[in-house]
This record gives C-alpha cells, structure tokens and sequence, in this order.
C-alpha cells in the first residue's frame, strides 16, 4: 500500500520531500535557538543571583535581616542607610584610599616597566631575549600562594610588613608578566615597514615607541591597563599575609577581615561595604568591556 | 689648581674620545634593549627568581630558623593525616572545578554563539560579571547566602519542599559549596576564552561540512573540537594552576574548617606559616604545588608555542 502510493506519487515526490527537508532544518534551527536562549537566561539567573542579592540585603535594615522565616529575596522597606553609614566610617575611607593609592601606583610602574621591556623584546633582538620572553611567560604562571611566605620574610625583612608601600613592592609580580606578555603580542604585530620608515626619517628610538608604537598599540596598553588595575584592586593574598594593622589595609582585604565582625548582626554593612568595594572594577568593565575582553583572551591568542 | 688646569686642559681631548666610545656604546641597540628590559628583569629576578629559590632553602630549616633539618618539613608533613587531607582535598576540588567550569563555559560559549550576533554583546557582557567582582568580595555574598541561620538558598530549598542543607557546617557540603563558588566565579572566564577560539574557526569549514551532510554532532567532533584543541588545552592548564592555587575562596568561605577539612594547599600554607609562625613548614606546604605546577607550565608552554608558530 505505501509502496504503492510512493510509487503513484513518484515524479512529483521529491519536490515535498525536498520542502520537508528545509522545513526540518527550519525547526531545527529554531530549536537551537530556543535552547541557546533558555540555557544563557538560566545561565544569566545564576551567575548574577549572587552580586544581586548582596544589593538586596545591602538595601534591608537590620531588623528585617534578622527577621526570621521570611521570604530573605524581597525587600519591604529599602534604605539606603547601610551604604551611608560605611561610606562615613573613617576606617571604609581609609581602606578605600589605600587601595586607590597602592593600584595607582603599581599600574603606572606595571604600564612603565611593561611597555619598555615588551618594546625592547619585540623588536630589539639581543643577547637573551628569546629565553627572557619564555621567562615572562613562565613568570606569569608562577601563583601568589607559592611566594608569599618567602615574600614574608623579604618584606619583613626590609621593614614593610604592614605598610601600603610593601604592597606597591610586591603587587607588580602580579601584573607585570602579563602585561609584558600581551604587550610584545601587540607590538608585534605592528608591521615592520613603520619602524623602517621612522628609522629612515632619522627616529630615536625613545621617539619611535612614543610616537609610533604607543599611539599604535594603544588598544592593547588600554587593556594592560585595566588588566594592571583590575589585578591590583582585587590582590587578597598579598595584603592578607603582610596586613594586620587596620590603617593600612586595602579593600578587600579590610572589608573581608575588619567588617566581619561575629558577634554584631552587620550584614547589611557587610553587604554594601563589599558592593562599594567592588564597584571600582565593575565600572572599568562596564564602560571599557571590549577592552577588558581583549586583555583576557589576548594571554592565549596573542603573543 | 696648577694641577685642576692642566687636567681641565688634558680633559677635553680624552673625554670627547671617551663619550665618544661611550655614546657609541649607548646608542647600541643591544645597550638600550637591556636598560629597557632592565627593570623587568629586575622584578622577574628579584620578587619571583629570589623568593622561589628561598622558599627552597627555607623549607629546609628548623622552626626558629637557626638549624638545617634537610626533609625533615616535608617528612613531617606526609606523616600527618591533616597535610594527607589537604593533598586530597586540593586535587578533588582544583580537578572538580576545573572540570565543571570547562564544561559549563563549553555550553554557555557554544549557546551564546548560536544567537545572532547582535544580542552576543549584551549577554556577554552580563555573563561575564562574576569574573569582574574581585574573588574575595564575592565570596562573602555566597558565604552570607550560605549562613546557617539565614540561608537564601535554604529558604528556595524550603519553598520548594526540599530539606535545608548544612551549607558549611558539614564537610561534604562545604567542600561542594568552595567548589560552587569556584565554577561560579570561573566558568564565565572559560566562555570568553571558548567563545574568541570559536569565532576564529573559519566558517567555510562548516559550509563545507554542511555541503558533505555532516550532522551537529560531527561539526562539533571533527571541526570545532579540534580547531580549538590547543585553546582547549592552554585554558585548562592555566585554570588548573589557578584554581590548585586558590587562596581567597577558601578563606572567606570556610577558613579551612570544619575541623581543617576544606583546606587546599594555599590556605593551609597560610595557617601554617603565617599564622602559627611555622615558616619553614609553611614554606614547605606551597612548595607542595610546585610539581603540578612545573607540569601543567611545560604543557602550556608548548602549547603556546605551537600556537605562536601556527600562525606565524
């Protein structure tokens, strides 16, 4: 029966099947659609769930966080006394200035140290440079945790445990490697006829990376940069290891270590303290994100 | 004075000769490369080089530092049942972890990929800001949502019938959630780095294994996995060492306990050399991760490399 039927419909067979061929890909497409949205809305919800709900709680008086068996996710009546009440302690500000103070200084000794020397590796070829390259890279993948206890000893040594100026001291072993990394990877790839024009122009070599390289690769000094201040708002070990003394704690560290106070029910304190913490980092991202990512991928597919 | 003229007379000769050789020398590329790669050696040596080679030689001594003791750090380790936990306790959760993260950012770079293009910006830019919040500020938001008086996640838990989970107070549990909070704050970064590698494939393989009828699946096997074999495989050994490393999610979120069971490598390195004074031992504890370390390096290394010389 159904032989006979393909069989009677023959000739004009393939012009449906040809349709129905298209209508399944149409459907299937629309169903990779469907899942692609649904997983990244699912995806969107919880990644973003925590940093929202520490808004919420950050917006909640204490009597309503301590308030037992309602619904924590809701806020009844928000107030913005929590973010009021940590701005105008001295010890937030204090905390808030040395972290400013110490990730100015280390992105523009990273920015100076890292463009100078991914300069120099790019394109002066010399004695060692190939093996010095390696090394950035190697150096970049040597963690924190490992140095930390002999950095101990070094800083202490030197008398800056507990300073803000032991942390600009150590800070740029974190982000020069990488900056350097990503630097030769854009200089690089600044063709060569620019430097043989400048060179026959009569170009110091000072004037060629400041008037050609610089300006050239600034998309990829942006994001060193916001790599370098990124790295340096959010340092914990570091600090963790070589601050007690409160004064001279930064952000995070301080935030973690200082507001945590057990026994005082300050969640709400807590909560805005590490929101105005963090801010910083997440403006830099929403305003120069194309940069940002740039800066991310760049480790692995530049360079 | 007699003597200030007649050197002041001699001077000029010999100096316009010496600044002369002296400029020379100076204006060699060779000289001016080393002065501007002078500082980065000076951080590469003095703050990585130095510490790394001292940790080795503090590891090998004595608690108040006056007397060599050879192994005797790392033997006293192993012989604890505490460090053995922590040796486990550091594999379990950096290879979780790391598993989880490369999975779910696989999934996530994949499906953000398939919508079109100008929606990608927008849902990139909110999925990718739990990388952006500094780790330890985080984690105290999870570790609030974890209380166990006032648990959020509990409460959804509740609501929806199921029983309240002892997010910290038990050790299981508070190794899964140190493992949450990681796959959490890393997955995003794995989506970016997949996404960037699978734009880069170019689009007429697909066309053209359209054109052979292969199905979604071989596309994936045959075209997309192995373009981005070698980001693949750079992404995961960096987390790797990354997360083997991790301090800050540790210490926020359990501190180690309960009864040091959550502690990884970093964070008992801290307690013991930093807060019991034990420097040498302390020193000894993150030697523990160099191995791991030297390994995945070697591998990203060669990775990189050959990825440089592919595109070269």
């Amino acid at each position: 029966m159904a032989n006979g039927v393909s069989a009677a419909t023959g000739p004009r067979r393939d012009v449906p099947a040809i349709y129905s061929k298209v209508g399944s890909l149409h459907r299937e497409r629309v169903w990779a659609l469907r899942t692609a949205y649904a997983s990244l809305v699912v995806a969107a919800i919880v990644l973003l769930t925590p940093p929202v709900y520490m808004l919420i709680t950050a917006l909640k008086t204490s009597a309503e966080i301590a308030a037992q068996g309602a619904n924590p996710w809701i806020v009844r009546d928000p107030t913005l006394s929590n973010f009021t009440e940590i701005l105008s302690r001295p010890l937030f500000q204090t905390f808030f200035l040395n972290s400013v103070i110490v990730t100015v200084l280390v992105v523009a000794i990273t920015m100076v140290v890292s463009v100078l020397a991914a300069f120099a590796l790019s394109r002066m070829r010399f004695w060692g440079s190939q093996v010095l390259a390696t090394g950035v890279f190697l150096t970049y993948l040597v963690p924190d945790t490992l140095l930390f206890i002999p950095l101990y000893q070094i800083v202490g040594g030197l008398g800056l445990l507990n300073s803000i100026w032991g942390l600009v001291l150590v800070y740029p072993t974190l982000t020069v490697p990488f900056c350097t990394w990503i630097m030769i990877g854009y200089f690089a790839s600044i063709p060569r006829e620019l430097d043989e024009a400048a060179l026959i122009d009569g170009a110091t070599w000072p004037q060629m990376l400041l008037r050609i390289f610089v300006p050239v690769a600034l998309p990829g000094i942006i994001a060193a940069t916001i790599f370098a201040f990124t790295v340096s708002w959010a340092a914990f070990v570091y600090p963790t290891a070589f601050i007690t003394q409160p004064t001279e704690m930064p952000l995070t560290i301080g935030v973690v270590s200082q507001l945590v106070r057990g026994d005082t029910f300050a969640w709400g304190q807590i909560m805005a303290g590490a929101l105005l913490a963090a801010l910083p980092p997440v403006i830099v991202y929403a305003f120069l994100m194309d940069y940002y990512i740039a800066g991310l991928t760049a480790g692995a597919t530049k360079g | 004075m007699a003597n200030g003229t007649l050197v002041a007379g001699t001077m000029p000769v010999a100096a316009t000769e010496r600044s002369g050789s002296l400029k020379r020398f100076a204006r060699r590329r060779s000289t001016i490369a080393f002065v501007m790669t002078l500082p980065l050696i000076l951080i590469i040596a003095g703050l990585v080089a130095y510490p790394a080679a001292y940790a080795i030689y503090l590891s090998t001594l004595n608690r108040r530092m006056t007397a060599f003791i050879g192994l005797g750090n790392f033997e006293i380790l192993l012989d604890s049942e505490t460090f053995m936990m922590v040796i486990w306790q550091s594999c379990f959760f950096a290879i979780t972890a790391v598993l989880l993260k490369a999975l779910i950012g696989f999934w996530l770079a994949h499906m953000l990929h398939h919508i079109p293009n100008k929606g990608q910006r927008k849902w990139r830019g909110m999925l990718l800001v739990p990388w952006v919040i500094p780790p330890a500020l985080s984690t105290l938001g999870w570790w609030w949502m974890f209380d166990p008086n006032y648990s959020s996640i509990n409460w959804l838990l509740w609501t929806f019938g199921f029983p309240s989970i002892p997010w910290l107070g038990d050790h299981w549990w508070a190794r899964i959630a140190v493992i949450i909070v990681n796959v959490w704050y890393g997955s995003p970064f794995f989506m970016i780095m997949y996404l960037a590698a699978l734009k880069s494939v170019p689009e007429q393989l697909y066309e053209a294994a359209a054109i052979d009828g292969a199905d979604g699946w071989q596309r994936l096997s045959f075209i997309t996995l192995p373009m981005m074999r070698n980001i693949i495989s750079i992404t995961v050994l960096f987390s790797l060492i990354v997360t083997f490393a991790n301090y800050d999610i540790v210490r926020v979120l359990t501190n180690g306990g309960p009864r040091d069971l959550t502690h990884v490598f970093a964070s008992y390195a801290f307690q013991v050399g930093i807060l019991s004074a034990n420097i040498p031992r302390g020193a000894a504890v993150s030697l523990f991760m160099l191995p791991m370390l030297a390994v995945a390096s070697f591998f990203i290394l060669r990775g990189v490399m050959r990825r440089n010389r592919e595109e070269a």
